[in-house]
């Protein structure tokens, strides 16, 4: 058998395998957007302008320091969660009394700047970063051949979203992000230093985001327009997934990366609309999200 | 004369605009339970929350065992000693039990194990894996003392801690109390359940309209329940 639904398998299989890359980061991106909500009750709209700087970061370092993918998968992370760490110290800290539309507004705006930065440096054209020696070539599975850097992209992002889910959910680090998250007051009358938390999640969160940056940028062009292209989509994720679940935005990420992939084989007219149609059905059905909790 | 733990002065504060508390002062010496009594809205929890460090927007003077309370950092006050167990019990819908127990950080040795809390609220053994707000009120009570004598707090800020229970968990509560007393631990105490209250304080404040109107001694409190029943508009 070849055909599925009148589809040939490798066909078919190849779509799935790029609406898992596809997925991948969404679930990279809509997690760190899940975990800063959360804790900070910022919608970070400057999520993907992170990413894109962690691809850029990554590509800067190959061209002008010769630093490789390896290094520069954590290396990268950190650059850009620190730069995210003073943005939120000196800046989004400001806001947090205020109404959820001031911080909204603010990392737009930076969004808005870091891609005009960038495209005023290095032009709208995007750049390319080569694949790492170790990871070039391809697994032929007999019905399907799969590149082994996409095949490590989704099998470590996926190693990086379950991690960052274990932290929150079992660690008594996660236990107090969990507590803050409810009743930063009483969190703090305990001891502990909630607004040094909230610079660490937030430096996390765009960390991550960095990182699926380094990840995409040998797949996909790195361009200063790369995040905003992506960030609808991933906040589309969020919504469906329900604000601030984690488990949520994981499974929902991959879960809308394939089936995006495969409405482009069976309805290609569609596809570019199918996350938003699955957001409509869920607020209709399931405001709180399919993760979400009523409150 | 023993040892004062906690000196309160002319103590003002407020909740955004609202102004709650009027210049309250008072004082609680090592080894007491001291209570705030007084009608809903005198001004006690606001005044456990001044000095917790909840309400931000104070005046006057808080001194406690040497420390400017309301000019240390909010996430310092537990750090010197001085643990809170809210009004509302504060207990962690997305954390265990265990996760609630073990949340706030151990401040200083002579914590409480997890087996003398188990030997003072036995109800909390065997509940490691259920999530903290499936616990009957009096069994989060519970919880919301034991989390803070683990971390070695020895002065607990306790705001009404028998609200809305059944008199058999009321008892237990007390005897808990006592046994605190007898560990040396300091208390400052809201209470509404003026019975309770006499059960286990030796001193008693009297609130009205965010100030200190009166002070009774628990052994001479008979003599004064007129008055007493006048305050609180029994």
């Amino acid at each position: 058998m070849t055909e599925l639904f009148g589809v040939p398998i490798a066909v078919l299989s190849g779509q799935v395998m790029i609406g898992l890359i596809n997925g991948s980061f969404y679930a990279l991106l809509s997690l760190g957007l899940a975990i800063i909500f959360g804790l900070l009750n910022v919608i970070n709209f400057a999520h993907g302008a992170f990413y894109m700087l962690g691809a850029f970061v990554s590509w800067g370092l190959l061209t002008y320091g010769g630093v490789g993918y390896w290094p520069s998968l954590v290396l990268t992370p950190l650059i850009v969660g620190a730069l995210g760490a003073v943005f939120e110290r000196t800046m989004l800290r400001r806001l947090y009394g205020l109404d959820h539309l001031f911080s909204l507004l603010l990392t737009f705006g930076l969004a808005l700047a870091l891609e005009g930065i960038f495209r005023w440096v290095y032009g709208a054209g995007g750049k390319s970063y080569p694949v790492p020696a170790s990871l070039q070539g391809v697994y032929n599975l007999g019905f399907m051949v799969l590149p082994i850097y996409r095949a490590w992209v989704i099998v470590a992002s996926l190693v990086v979203c379950l991690l960052a889910w274990v932290v929150i959910e079992k660690t008594p680090l996660g236990a107090r992000l969990r507590a803050a998250t409810e009743n930063p007051k009483l969190v703090t009358a305990f001891g502990i230093n909630v607004p040094l938390m909230l610079t660490l999640t937030y430096a996390a969160g765009v960390g991550l985001a960095g990182l699926a940056g380094v990840m995409a940028a040998p797949i996909y062009q790195v361009s200063p327009n790369m995040g905003s292209s992506l960030i609808i989509i991933v906040f589309a994720v969020v919504v469906i997934g329900g604000m601030g679940s984690i488990m949520g935005s994981i499974v929902t990420g991959l879960m809308l990366g394939v089936l995006e992939s495969l409405t482009k084989v069976f309805f290609p007219t569609a596809s570019a609309i199918t996350v938003f149609i699955v957001m409509i059905l869920v607020l209709l059905m399931r405001p709180a999200g399919l993760f979400g909790k009523d409150k | 004369m023993v040892e004062t733990r906690l000196q309160v002065e002319a103590l003002e504060g407020w909740y955004g605009e609202s102004h709650v508390l009027h210049g309250a002062s008072f004082t609680v010496r090592r080894g007491e339970v001291v209570t705030l009594l007084g009608r809903n809205g005198a001004g006690k929890t606001s005044t456990m929350r001044a000095l917790a460090g909840i309400m931000r927007k104070r005046k006057g003077r808080a001194v406690f065992d040497g420390n400017e309370l309301l000019t240390t950092p909010p996430h310092r006050v537990a750090r010197l000693g001085l643990g809170f167990v809210p009004e509302e019990r504060g207990i962690f819908s997305s954390l265990t039990v265990r996760e609630n127990l073990m949340l706030p950080p151990v401040v200083r040795s002579g914590g409480w194990s997890i087996q003398d809390i188990h030997e003072l609220f036995p109800n909390l053994k065997g509940r490691d894996t259920t999530i903290g707000t499936r616990l009957s009120g009096g069994e989060q009570q519970m919880l919301a003392m034991a989390r803070i004598l683990r971390t070695g707090c020895d002065f607990i800020l306790l705001d009404e801690p028998t609200e809305g229970l059944a008199p058999v968990i009321v008892e237990h509560i007390g005897h808990a109390l006592v046994k605190l007393k007898e560990k040396g631990i300091t208390v400052l105490l809201v209470e509404q359940n003026l019975n309770f209250a006499r059960s286990v304080a030796d001193r008693h404040y009297v609130m009205e309209q965010g100030r200190i109107i009166d002070e009774i001694d628990n052994g001479s409190l008979s003599s004064h329940m007129d008055k007493l029943n006048r305050y609180l508009g029994i």
